[in-house]
């Protein structure tokens, strides 16, 4: 079939033994993500079977939730998007700078989620253990919370490296891209998250 | 072997047999990111998995020889069968076909020099011993006992120590397939040599990729089940406890969203391997190339959404358990595809009957047993009748003994020679097969009758109207407990001391044939060419053929050349 291919190989083969290896990384980390999103997607059929099916959903006696707080964090992280959007452009055009500093504010965005979120479940009249909804709640919202402190450590990971004289550049920046990549992830989880605890 | 001289115009690989040193037998015991020491690492630290969970499963027929419980008694049975099961599907064959010869063969198919994360790749591995451990330590501490699917809410009273044990062997287990599968995807969309299309590819790598896109959507699934069942059963919640208001079936809908996917995790790599190592065998080009390749998409796209099949008496709707037998009949279609295309493959083939198509020969036979009482379970109101009883135990045993470990075996004979660079012994390979075939019917054929008859599953005493049968069967299972040992003491001697393979001891026309057994630490000598189609025999004249042997050497006495000064 290709025999014909073969003695043009033989030439072109020696001189591409030593190139470069293209970097596949970052189509790596979006199929894990796809991974991830399936796990997401998984604990979401489990909370919506519950919820269809339950006679009536919050459980009879789960006290209200507020909605201000959890309101004002999900602006927060969606903005935060945006914010580290900044960062992958600014070192796209080499800014090391602007790395820094809209990587440093999408590090202090994701920071003041989580304390609020802490914060919200300081405040909660129920608990783990409370009723079905309270499980679901408390499981969804801590693994996604779990998932939000590992991007803030990926996050400042990265500022970390961002330091070490020429570590990213225009054409080097994996990092910056995943942790960027990483980070858009755990916003859209969050907005199904959101959608499905607090407005249906 | 004399008749493969006849056949000259087969030979591809270069007269002059050069090899790089060996390299040291201690890189085998290391964190190392070569995808071909992996695979190995893969393939015997799961087939000594293999041994644990046949001596349990030799224990569990030991005890239903007669009708009494009076070897290991209840408790201790109900261990041995959740174990059994447990190793054998998530210690043995899952990482012994993916990890194993996925690792293997695939950067080698596609002329690459390793996979795409050679590191990930290792830890990928790394993750399984301790999976391992952990399940092996829980003989010792608490066995888990509600059976490999662990349904609750019979798992949460049945012992926590051991249950959670289970969970996070299986975890650690999920995680490494996993990363494993995203090293696969990326590898064989990405990395295939300059020249080679998606339809250039051997099948195996088709396969591969159809159950890698299966383990990283369904595998997530299944984590995210135990997770919460971790949850009921530490912390108190009780998302599948209905008497704190949650509900089992979930935890079955979640369960089997990935285990039915796991079927064909664990069958399409053997549909691979075997689309490889039939043409070999039989010297004909495989029939319809593209009909197995897509089968391969088209089963892994079915496989996804037929996971309520296990549920049928589980209170499924009926609307649901319609659509349910419907999907998983249409499975099918792509698989008789693939079966009609080998027997097509076979057909007016030169048969050279070694070890490695035997095994072959055999899976397909097996298989189609088992597919066709899989046709009979699909059918709601015959499995409304034979559900948890031996029926299905016959059934999975004809698709996963018969299908996926004859696979396996199939594979081992095909590739030691490519692996370790010596042959195995012949004869005792055929004994190994006779063993093991025979034993392997006489074991689970009678299952059948004694499902019918309606003898439960997962029971260590049974009514003595079911006695004579299962007598049978234990004798069946005692043989195949014996039929490893041909084997184990073959693969030992013959990786030690076997005659030398050369590089090309079957004439066949994958790439991994090209490079010397083993090939050295990149794979190739020189850039990989691809000189024929993956299944051309007996297409080319032997003026091409040796032409193509000429290049081949040039390009090796070139590439060794450059090696020199470096490596000495
Ligand atoms: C034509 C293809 C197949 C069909 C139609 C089919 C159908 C079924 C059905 C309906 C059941 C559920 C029986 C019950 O629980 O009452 C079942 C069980 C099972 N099948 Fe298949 N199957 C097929 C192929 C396979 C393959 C290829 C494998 C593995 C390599 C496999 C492994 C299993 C296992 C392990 C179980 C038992 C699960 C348990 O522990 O309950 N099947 N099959
Ligand atoms: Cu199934």
């Amino acid at each position: 079939m290709q025999g014909s291919l073969a003695s043009e190989m033989l030439m072109v083969g020696h001189s591409q033994a030593h190139a470069e290896h293209p970097d596949h990384r970052v189509f790596g980390i979006l199929m894990f993500l796809v991974a991830e999103g399936c796990l997401f997607l998984g604990l979401f059929m489990a909370y919506l079977a519950y919820s269809l099916t339950a006679p009536i959903w919050p459980p009879e006696g789960t006290p209200e939730r507020e909605l201000l707080l959890p309101g004002i964090n999900t602006v927060i992280l969606l903005s935060s998007s945006f914010v580290i959007h900044k960062a992958g452009s600014a070192i796209k055009a080499d800014d090391v700078k602007g790395l820094r500093l809209w990587f440093a504010l999408t590090a202090l965005m994701g920071a003041i989620f989580l304390a609020g979120q802490l914060y919200e479940y300081s405040n909660l009249e129920f608990g783990l253990t409370t009723n079905l909804f309270a499980s679901t709640f408390y499981v969804l919202t801590g693994f996604h919370g779990l998932h939000v402190l590992a991007g803030l450590l990926f996050i400042l990971a990265v500022l970390w490296r961002s330091f070490k004289p020429g570590h990213y550049s225009a054409q080097h920046h994996f990092g910056v891209e995943a942790a960027e990549i990483y980070w858009h992830f755990v916003d859209g989880v969050w907005v199904v998250l959101f959608i499905l605890l607090y407005l249906l | 072997m004399t008749q493969l001289q006849d056949h000259p115009r087969l030979a591809v690989a270069p007269k002059v047999e050069l090899e790089l040193p060996a390299e040291p037998w201690w890189r085998f015991f290391t964190f190392s990111t070569d995808h071909k020491v992996i695979g190995i690492q893969y393939l015997v630290t799961t087939f000594f998995f293999y041994l644990v969970g046949g001596a349990l499963a030799t224990a569990v027929r030991a005890e239903l020889a007669t009708p009494e419980a009076d070897f290991l008694g209840f408790e201790r049975y109900n261990g041995a069968f959740t174990l059994h099961a447990t190793i054998m599907i998530f210690l043995w064959i899952v990482p012994a076909l993916t990890g194993g010869f996925g690792n293997y063969l695939v950067p080698l198919m596609i002329g690459a020099r390793d996979m795409a994360f050679p590191k990930l790749n290792a830890v990928a591995f790394w993750l399984v011993p301790p999976s391992g451990i952990l399940l092996l330590a829980s003989l010792f501490i608490e066995a888990p006992a509600a059976g490999w699917t662990s349904y609750p809410p019979l798992s949460l009273i049945s012992g926590k120590v051991g249950e959670e044990l289970w969970i996070l062997s299986i975890l650690l287990a999920g995680t490494s397939s996993i990363l494993a599968a995203v090293n696969f995807i990326t590898t064989i969309l990405k990395m295939r040599m300059p020249g080679m299309k998606m339809e250039d590819m051997p099948l195996f790598c088709w396969a591969m990729l159809a159950a890698s896109v299966l383990t990283l959507i369904a595998t997530p699934v299944l984590a995210g089940a135990l997770i919460l069942l971790s949850f009921d059963l530490l912390a108190g919640t009780a998302f599948f406890n209905p008497s704190g208001g949650g509900d089992p079936v979930v935890y079955q809908h979640m369960f089997w969203f990935y285990s039915h996917p796991a079927v064909y995790i664990m069958i399409l790599p053997v549909f691979g391997m075997i689309s490889e190592i039939l043409p070999v065998h039989a010297r004909k080009p495989i029939f319809a190339y593209k009909a197995i390749a897509y089968s391969s998409l088209a089963i892994c796209f079915l496989g996804l959404i037929v996971w309520a099949h296990h549920m049928f008496t589980s209170g499924t709707p009926d609307w649901m358990r319609v659509f349910f037998m419907i999907a998983t009949m249409a499975i099918a279609v792509p698989t008789g595809i693939k079966v009609f295309s080998w027997l097509a493959t076979l057909w007016g083939g030169k048969i050279h009957f070694r070890s490695a198509m035997l095994f072959g020969l055999g899976f397909v036979s097996m298989f189609v047993i088992g597919g066709l009482s899989g046709i009979i379970l699909a059918s709601v109101p015959l499995d409304i009748h034979v559900h948890d009883t031996y029926f299905v135990v016959a059934h999975l045993h004809y698709v996963l003994f018969g299908g996926s470990v004859f696979g396996i075996y199939a594979g081992i004979y095909h590739w030691f020679p490519k692996m370790t660079g010596r042959m195995l012994n012949e004869f005792w390979g055929r004994v190994h097969f006779v063993l093991t075939f025979v034993g392997f019917n006489i074991c689970f054929l009678p299952m059948h009758k004694l499902g019918l008859m309606g003898m439960p599953r997962r029971v260590a005493q049974y009514d003595p109207q079911f006695a004579d049968l299962n007598w049978i069967s234990s004798v069946g299972a005692f043989m195949l407990a014996l039929s490893t040992l041909p084997f184990l003491v073959n693969a030992i001697y013959s990786w030690v001391a076997g005659p030398k393979a050369g590089d090309n001891p079957w004439q066949a026309l994958t790439l991994e044939w090209t490079t010397s057994s083993p090939p050295p630490h990149h794979n190739f000598y020189g850039d990989p060419i691809l000189l024929t189609g993956p299944y051309d025999y007996g297409l080319h004249s032997k003026e091409t053929l040796d032409y193509f042997a000429a290049q081949l050497q040039t390009l090796r006495e070139l590439a060794l050349a450059e090696a020199e000064p470096t490596s000495s």
